[in-house]
């Protein structure tokens, strides 16, 4: 058992690693949302009034977009050099490789996550700093990265690449950006959580769901 | 050569028949109902379209829990088989559910649970199609898209759910006390009997399709094993 | 030194889709053998390889090694093989120790064996340089550490000589002639016969899916060597 965890902190730690060296995966991330916040800004000229149900939605099309990159990345990398072999190879279950690179995933989105916010709160106005909305917020990237570094150990053995994982992965993960965005405008709106608490246990609901499933079919996803 | 089966030719003409039937049910024998009007018989196909496309995508969905468990490719050909005919169905109902809704609604398009998962499915099916030609290996094919499949399978009713919770204007039918204020309508015992019979022709319809699809991709993938042992000199 | 049996395999059948790559396959290894697999291209070495190395699941056959039977038990002896392929299964982005330390922690291996390892190669004075930096034949010398990293009892080689000029393809010689003292069981892909003969004691041929012939290197020359090759593909009905 704690070999177990042992590969998985390892793997984590290895992509915590190589990211500190060239930090292109992390960098692309951010400079990515923050273009993606400042054109929403712009495109959608917003007044105070709309801005407050908006801004939810703004927020969290950013997150889901400048996730893609990241998980398109991390899986890659493994491709490059037949890393991925090297993972196969070691005497651990594959569901290692699977928790590691989702939690490393978690990891660099909830980093990205933790730089966007404060420049969210500044430009909109709205206070980021409540735990039940960062709770939000961490419920919605676990599912987001669950199902995503799924599919995209997927797409890194298919020909199409790149363009083929949010293709994928946007239908399957509309349940995360509907629940996240309305409970993230509870918040910013300061309704009572009674009334919009549904969308946290549906977001509960979803993120066990799909990490339990994920589990399930791993496997099947790296054999040859 | 393989000759189609006599079932399959039964199936051919007891589908044939009934839809026929259905046609002639909703025309002639369900009655104009008050509010709406004639283009109310638009839900008799909508419904019963929409209600073939649920199977269709659970089938894929079985099929592809049946593959990773057994890895014959059979399964997968069922599939993808069921994905591209309820991908058409889905098609039919939601170009039906806009042709009833403009007169009703005054608009072609209305973001609600209903119309809006079908087109999410459709979404579904697309990436799904597309993924399977990007993957070469034909075991691998299979397997990834079984776990799509699965997986798609899985979010809807969670998709669903989520916007029925976020708005609704679509008519609920069946057992809802609000059904006439919300554009709903009761069923009188003919409007019943037509809708049925439509359920059943189209699900019958569904299953003869996909028979004949079916063996479309077995023969397709005969030829391909030949075209390969042909090309191999000779393992 | 023991006659036991490490490799079995039979009637091995490997499909994709309708391709047929390995065909009623049958294939035996002894302990502390050095055997080289040669055979033309495609006829199926690496695909044979990725199956022992538990890469890769097999359509049909029977596959036991260090009596576990694969696929089932292709967990518990991953700790006993190490593999070395096509790829340099290396991270570009971390140094040639992080490499073996991340290996390490995967296989539970402490830091006087990276060290050990990393002598045993040579490159104890680049180990804090990117793997990026490092040249083709210091990659797969780097592999080759972290394939015996763990001191696994049988090594898989495939085709590990492939894009080293001489001097690397030399070093490489007497890193494999001393990893083989040590009493592993090695099994090597390769596509230069010569060489492989030179280290190996025992040469197989893979043609079209199944092994077509068989020697042992004893006393054979260059000349010898590449009769028998021709001749067994001839047999083997091949190329």
């Amino acid at each position: 058992m704690r070999s177990y965890f042992k590969a998985v902190g390892a793997v984590i730690w290895k992509d915590f690693r190589a990211e500190w060296r060239s930090r292109e995966n992390l960098s692309a991330m951010l400079v990515f949302a923050l273009l993606v916040i400042l054109i929403f800004n712009f495109a959608l000229e917003l007044d105070l009034d709309t801005r407050a149900s908006l801004s939810a939605g703004v927020l969290w099309t950013t997150f889901i977009f400048a996730g893609t990159i990241g998980l398109n990345r991390s899986l890659a990398v493994e491709k490059d050099r037949g890393c991925l072999d090297g993972l196969l190879l070691a005497p651990v279950d594959r569901s290692v490789i699977y928790f590691g690179k989702a939690v490393g995933n978690l990891l660099f989105m909830v980093v990205v996550e933790a730089i966007v916010l404060p420049v969210f709160s500044f430009l909109y106005g709205f206070n980021v700093f409540q735990p039940g909305f960062l709770g939000v917020v961490i419920l919605g990237s676990i599912g987001y990265t669950a199902v995503g570094t799924l599919l995209s150990t997927m797409v890194v053995q298919a020909r199409t690449r790149d363009i083929l994982l949010p293709i994928l992965l946007f239908p399957l993960t509309l349940p995360v950006v509907i629940a996240a965005v309305k409970a993230s405008q509870g918040f910013f709106q300061n309704t009572p959580l009674a009334e919009f608490s549904v969308w946290i246990n549906i977001l509960v609901a979803y993120d066990l769901v799909f990490i339990a499933v994920a589990m399930m079919v791993f496997d099947y996803v790296l054999e040859d | 050569m393989r000759s189609k089966p006599r079932l399959l030719i039964a199936l051919d003409i007891l589908s044939a028949v009934m839809i026929l039937t259905a046609a002639g049910l909703v025309f002639f024998y369900a009655p104009v109902e008050k509010l709406m009007g004639a283009v109310q018989k638009v839900f008799y196909f909508h419904v019963a379209t929409a209600w073939v496309g649920m199977l269709g995508f659970s089938a894929a969905a079985l099929a592809g829990v049946f593959y990773l468990r057994e890895g014959k490719e059979r399964w997968d050909i069922v599939g993808v088989s069921a994905v591209e005919i309820s991908l058409v169905f889905f098609l039919a109902a939601i170009v039906l559910g806009s042709i009833w809704a403009r007169p009703i609604w005054n608009t072609w398009w209305t973001w609600d649970p209903r119309l809006t998962t079908a087109a999410i499915v459709e979404l579904i099916y697309g990436a799904y199609m597309l993924l399977r030609s990007g993957v070469d290996d034909p075991d691998r094919r299979a397997r990834f898209s079984a776990v799509y499949a699965l997986f798609g399978f899985i979010s809807v009713p969670l998709t669903f759910i989520s916007i029925r919770l976020l708005r609704t204007i679509h008519p609920v039918v069946i057992g809802s006390a609000e059904a006439a204020s919300q554009g709903g309508f009761n069923m009188d015992a003919s409007m019943q009997i037509t809708f049925f019979f439509s359920l059943a022709a189209f699900s019958i319809f569904f299953a003869d399709l996909l028979w004949h699809r079916i063996r479309l991709g077995e023969l397709n993938s005969a030829v391909e094993t030949l075209r390969v042992e042909t090309n191999q000199e000779g393992i | 030194m023991e006659n036991k049996t490490v490799i079995q395999v039979n009637n091995l059948e490997k499909r994709y889709g309708p391709l047929t790559v390995l065909q009623g396959l049958d294939f035996e290894v002894k302990a502390g053998e050095f055997v080289a697999l040669l055979g033309p291209n495609g006829a199926g070495k690496t695909t044979l390889l990725r199956i022992l190395a538990t890469l890769s699941r097999p359509t049909s056959g029977q596959v036991r090694i260090a009596s576990c039977q694969l696929p089932q038990a292709g967990t518990a002896l991953r700790a006993h093989l190490g593999v070395v392929s096509h790829q340099p299964l290396l991270y570009g982005d971390l140094t040639g120790e992080e490499n073996l330390r991340f290996y390490g922690k995967l296989y539970s291996i402490g830091k006087e064996r990276i060290q050990e390892v990393l002598a045993l190669i040579g490159l104890v004075n680049r180990k804090d340089d990117l793997v990026r930096t490092y040249s083709r034949g210091m990659q797969q010398r780097l592999t080759i550490g972290r394939a015996i990293l763990h001191n696994p009892s049988i090594l898989l080689l495939d085709e590990p000589h492939s894009g080293l000029d001489q001097e690397a393809g030399e070093t490489l010689d007497l890193v494999l002639r001393e990893v083989a003292l040590e009493g592993r069981t090695v099994v090597m892909t390769s596509h230069d016969l010569v060489r492989a003969a030179g280290l190996a004691s025992r040469v197989d041929l893979l043609s079209r899916g199944r092994i077509a012939a068989s020697t042992s290197t004893g006393d054979m020359g260059p000349n010898e060597l590449v009769a028998f090759y021709r001749a067994g593909l001839r047999d083997g009905g091949g190329a």
